[in-house]
């Protein structure tokens, strides 16, 4: 049934010369579509119905004379419930379908590629681990799951690759994420979805989904800059997180190797996993992730990091979880 | 100019003095108590900012005409996007029915001789027109370029143009809202003639006091929320300002717990206005009329459960937008029952097509598609896609422009003679409802498919291979405004010279239909007793099955 | 059978034109007292949540922020305000039971000057020497180095402080206007046993800032315990 829907949609598009659907270029694409094109089935369906009663009724029954006495009608149950239920059955599958699908699309497979997304007013930066940064531009290799950690430096953006069906806010002070996998090489549309001031139309750019090869080639030779990881330990060192976050265990505040994905226990008793979220609250923000075992004398160092270095330092203390820990003594 | 001296409690009848020349003079119409005059004070200052919204719109759309624009800078068209939203949705769409149908019939249909508090009706309106002289003064000294929306923290820190202004246009005109739903309320409660019972009321009512009922809850809430954008583009001290601790999505939530609702308060009213046109041109009995009454209320109450789906894409945790999921899903079902049981009483009817009746059931269909386009948006895997694009530009016009405007102009139309007192023509009239339907569909349905080829709300420039829809947008867009001016034309030509109209010229039950055309001051002689059904139309009874 | 003509009916002083009769105005009137005041909760309402929001976010700053504040003089006033809501309730008490004008009269009066007391407590022991102190946000608000990194909260809390006691002393200003009006009534002798609807109303208003008041009072000035860490 849809795909009798969807090959009309395609064949009116064509004689219209317009397209129905942005290329299917994601592993969810096409079950979006899928969806999408049952709603548009059902709504095309019920419009009908609605309007052919409607003109039918206006036809067979038009008024013949100011004198007419139609048979008065109150109503009737049965068709109250049958009306009432199937559309509330209709909208419970709905539902069930749509959200299975948004649960199975929010989690991003375990060996993702990470990529660091930062919105400005107004362009996006992308950042990769292994160093290269983009503007308006991201490069992935195809097949491969592949994750963004998104914030945003002043106001709200969204990130939307309508190829791939994505799309996210992107808000300052905190960090959001979305994956994909994209299925076709080629070039996609990248825009900016929530408005963001005067150049929010202007605040798109290109997906380049590229073959494996081609994607390593672009990587060596992209722009030679060191990694995040090691911009991260430099600014690291810069700082002088060292000298409290010694690798021994007996500095004033915990070492950090190999804590990145570990449960912590704060001081207000929750346990959060450390992840990117909490390593940046911890950097700006000290005083609302407290460890019942150290004092708070942490330094906020917001104001003397942007975003970027954030990131940075956050992939310096993730490359930390490959490196073991010193036995304490 | 002076007044005349006329105890307009007291007017003979048959006297030919009737609430519009009972007393004369300027100040008898702004300083009346009158609920039928203020009604009119509404229409004149509603069509006034129908027109800027709408000249927004249609240079919105012949600057979308090519792909880097044709009119105006970036800048400029944020401002006019702005503009048309913040004026249509608060100075146009919320106040219509209820401030110019509302007031003049909610009296008039429960038979008493005016609302609960006549000087709070009056002070309603100068809110609104106080309210409305601020915004006018923001877009006129350099515009707002939020959106309708004001996200922070641009709105509270980036933003460059008139904030305070408007979001005090905003709250002061918020305030009318409330007291006219209060008013609302009370008179329906307290004041419905003897024998009226709460079921034998009209459904226009059921839908005002549903209306009324949101006004109360929601509008203080959006009130304080603009209230707080204002100190903090003051104060600068972070309320929505992750900067300095504050919290941008808290403010999307307090703004949504209200601008849900809204939405509702936009589209309950029409669907009010539709279930007193089907009877009249079916000559029908309304089917199912418990079931519509209830479907209101359930809409009332459940459209304050469902804000969170704005929120989709925000990062907010996956439960809870399943919850916000199934309860938008949940909303449609009271508005599918309504265009079922709307379509139903037209079966074995006695049809005409009058210019209301095309405008009803141009209604239906209309908000039948945009209501459904809904549950794309209620659906999480579809609306991550769809959210911030021309999907939900499409979706929202349909209910709004296919379905409110058309209800609001079909109620116009309908309702045109008893308070005028005058025909129009209804040639013209019918004319006009096709060239609206034709050009609202050219212009909105192209929409459907932009968003869904990704194109996103908001944008002064898209890239080239969205012309061809954009341009049919357009197209319909120029063919939509030349429906409007029609009727703006013939209406106000028949307030001179249109045939002179009787009591009841559609034959309609209700009764605002049994006193003269215009009606005296004190809408009735003597309180009606009332003792039949609604919709009692004359024919045979039908068994009632079930 | 139709009701008793509009026409040939006399109009007491007290019944506007648009009511049957009196009974029917008075359960207006109460209704109408009664939906504002609900749209004065969600008005509150919305204030209300944003503060829980942000005291829940940012516990530690919220309590800086509430040591700030001097219970004795919240204590005080919340004292002051219920007693205004009992000389409130003798006053319609008073009417109801046709006491003498004076009566009623003193016990407005009564309610008014304590409403002034509240607000003289507010402005001159509260704000002012709050602003002395540099805590006002918005008008030299100085951080100070014992709120740490809590800093820019403790100014948050602040904001919520000001706005929230703002707004409802603004209300209690309307409310002193009205209660002026009231003795004005009262004294022209338009109140009987058979018609003090006004008074109730008013009265109705007057009651609900009073709780609006205690909900404020715990919420900002008490959070965290204050004697067993030495607050004031």
């Amino acid at each position: 049934m849809t795909g009798l829907i969807q090959s009309g949609l395609h064949l009116a598009a064509a004689v219209a010369l317009v397209p129905i659907r942005p290329p299917a270029a994601s592993t969810i694409a096409e079950n979006v579509d899928r969806l999408h094109f049952t709603l548009t089935a059902i709504t095309l369906f019920f419009t009908v119905v609605i309007f052919l009663c409607i003109f039918f009724f206006m036809i067979k029954y038009r008024r013949q004379s100011d004198d007419d006495q139609p048979e008065q009608i109150e109503g009737s149950l049965p068709l109250e419930l049958t009306w009432t239920i199937i559309p509330a059955v209709i909208c419970v599958g709905l539902f069930i379908w749509s959200s299975a699908l948004y649960v199975r699309n929010s989690r991003p497979p375990a060996a993702s590629t990470e990529i660091f997304v930062i919105g400005k007013q107004w362009m996006w930066h992308v950042q990769h681990p292994e160093g290269p940064r983009e503007i308006d531009e991201m490069h992935v290799p195809v097949n491969e799951p592949i994750k963004l950690t998104m914030t945003s430096q002043d106001v709200i953006h969204d990130f939307y690759i309508p190829a791939f069906r994505v799309k996210k806010d992107v808000l300052p002070g905190r960090y959001t994420s979305l994956w994909f996998q994209a299925t076709k090489v080629g070039t996609y549309h990248l825009f900016c979805a929530q408005y963001c001031g005067a150049e929010h139309s202007e605040m798109i750019g290109w997906v380049y989904v590229m073959t494996p090869t081609d994607y390593a080639a672009w990587l060596a030779g992209a722009a030679k800059t060191e990694s995040m990881a090691s911009a991260g330990e430099r600014l690291f060192t810069q700082l002088g997180c060292g000298s409290c976050h010694a690798t021994d265990n007996t500095g004033r505040a915990p070492s950090l190797l190999g804590i990145y994905g570990k449960p912590e226990t704060l001081k207000d008793g929750s346990t959060r996993i450390v992840d990117e979220a909490l390593m940046r609250e911890a950097i700006v923000n000290p005083n609302s992730v407290l460890l019942p075992k150290y004092p708070p004398i942490m330094p906020t160092f917001k104001g003397q990091v942007d975003e970027e270095q954030v990131l940075q330092l956050i992939a310096y203390v993730k490359s930390l979880g490959t490196q073991e820990r010193t036995a304490s003594k | 100019m002076s007044t005349a001296v006329v105890d307009v409690h007291q007017t003979p009848p048959g006297s030919g003095v009737n609430y519009l020349n009972a007393t004369y003079g300027i100040k008898s119409w702004l300083l009346t108590t009158d609920h039928k005059r203020i009604a009119l004070l509404y229409l004149a200052s509603i069509t006034f900012m129908f027109f800027v919204g709408g000249a927004a719109a249609v240079l919105m759309r012949i600057h979308l005409i090519e792909p880097q624009g044709t009119l105006v800078q970036p800048e400029t068209y944020n401002k006019l996007f702005s503009t048309h939203g913040i004026v249509m949705v608060f100075f146009f769409l919320i106040p219509s029915i209820p401030a110019v149908l509302g007031n003049f019939l909610v009296p008039m249909m429960i038979g008493a001789r005016d609302l609960a508090f006549p000087r709070l009706n009056l002070l309603s309106w100068y809110l609104y027109i106080t309210g409305a002289l601020f915004l006018l003064y923001a877009i006129l000294n350099g515009g707002i370029d939020t959106g309708w929306t004001f996200y922070t923290p641009y709105s509270t820190t980036f933003a460059h143009t008139h904030v305070i202004a408007a979001v005090l246009g905003i709250f002061i005109n918020g305030f009318s809202s409330i007291l006219t739903g209060l008013n609302f309320i009370v008179t329906i409660h307290k004041m419905r003639a003897p024998g009226m019972t709460w079921f034998r009321m009209p459904l226009f009512l059921w839908a005002i006091y549903a209306t009324s009922v949101i006004f109360i809850l929601g509008t203080p809430v959006v009130a304080i929320t603009l209230f707080l954008v204002g100190l903090e583009r003051i104060f600068h001290v972070g309320i929505f300002d992750p900067a300095v601790g504050g919290d941008p999505l808290l403010f999307q939530h307090l703004f949504w717990f209200y601008s849900h609702p809204a939405v509702y308060i936009m589209i309950l009213p029409g669907m009010g206005v539709v279930s007193e046109l089907i009877p009249c041109f079916s000559k029908k009995k309304i089917f199912g009329y418990s079931f519509i009454a209830f479907s209101s209320m359930a809409i009332a109450v459940l459209s304050f459960l469902v804000w969170g789906h704005h929120m989709f894409v925000t990062g907010q945790s996956i439960y809870a937008g399943l919850v916000f999921s199934v309860l938008s899903f949940l909303v449609a079902i009271p508005s599918a029952i309504k265009v079922f049981n709307w379509t139903a009483t037209l079966h074995k009817g006695s049809i005409s097509y009058d210019a209301p009746m095309l405008y009803a059931l141009g209604f239906i269909g209309l908000f039948t598609m945009g209501g459904l386009t809904g549950l794309f948006l209620a659906s999480l895997a579809t609306d991550v896609h769809l959210n911030g694009t021309y999907f939900i530009v499409a979706h929202f016009h349909y209910i709004m422009v296919g379905g409110a405007v058309m209800a609001y102009l079909g109620g116009i139309h309908f309702w045109w003679p008893k308070i005028t007192g005058r025909l129009y023509p209804d040639g013209w009239a019918r004319f006009a409802a096709l060239v609206i339907f034709v050009g609202f569909n050219l212009t909105f349905f192209p929409q459907f498919m932009l968003g869904y080829l990704g194109m996103p709300r908001r944008y002064a420039v898209y890239p080239p291979e969205f012309q061809v829809l954009n341009v049919m947008s357009s197209a319909g867009a120029s063919i939509l405004g030349v429906g409007y001016l029609i009727p703006l034309i013939y209406l106000v030509w028949s307030m001179r010279y249109g045939p002179i109209a009787g009591p009841n010229p559609w034959g309609a039950k209700g009764l605002e239909w049994q006193t003269p055309s215009p009606p005296p001051t004190e809408n009735f002689e003597e309180i009606p007793v009332v003792t039949e059904e609604p919709y009692n139309y004359p024919g045979t009874a039908a068994v009632t099955r079930g | 059978m139709a009701a008793p003509s509009h026409l040939d009916r006399a109009h007491g002083p007290e019944l506007a034109h648009q009511f049957e009769d009196p009974a029917q105005q008075r359960e207006a009137g109460t209704l109408a007292m009664w939906t504002f005041l609900v749209t004065e909760i969600m008005f509150f309402g919305g204030l209300f949540a944003a503060y829980a929001i942000y005291r829940s976010l940012h516990p530690a700053a919220f309590e800086i922020g509430s040591h700030l504040l001097e219970v004795k003089f919240g204590a005080t006033n919340t004292a002051v305000l219920i007693g205004s809501s009992l000389t409130m309730a003798l006053a319609i008490h008073s009417a109801q039971t046709g006491k003498s004008k004076a009566t009623v009269i003193t016990f407005l009066l009564l309610t008014m000057l304590l409403g002034l007391v509240f607000i003289g407590v507010k402005l001159r022991f509260e704000w002012y020497h709050d602003y002395l102190e540099h805590i006002v946000p918005g008008f030299g608000f100085d951080y100070r180095s014992a709120w740490g990194a809590n800093a820019p909260e403790v100014q948050m809390f602040m904001v919520f402080y000001f706005f929230m006691t703002g707004l409802h002393a603004l209300h209690m200003v309307v409310g002193l206007g009205i209660l002026t009006v009231l003795v004005i009534m009262t004294a022209r002798g338009r109140f009987s046993p058979r018609y003090y609807a006004p008074l109730e109303i008013s009265g109705l208003y007057w009651h609900f800032v009073d709780i609006i008041w205690i909900y404020l009072f715990p919420l900002l000035y008490l959070i965290g315990g204050r004697y067993s860490t030495g607050g004031h």
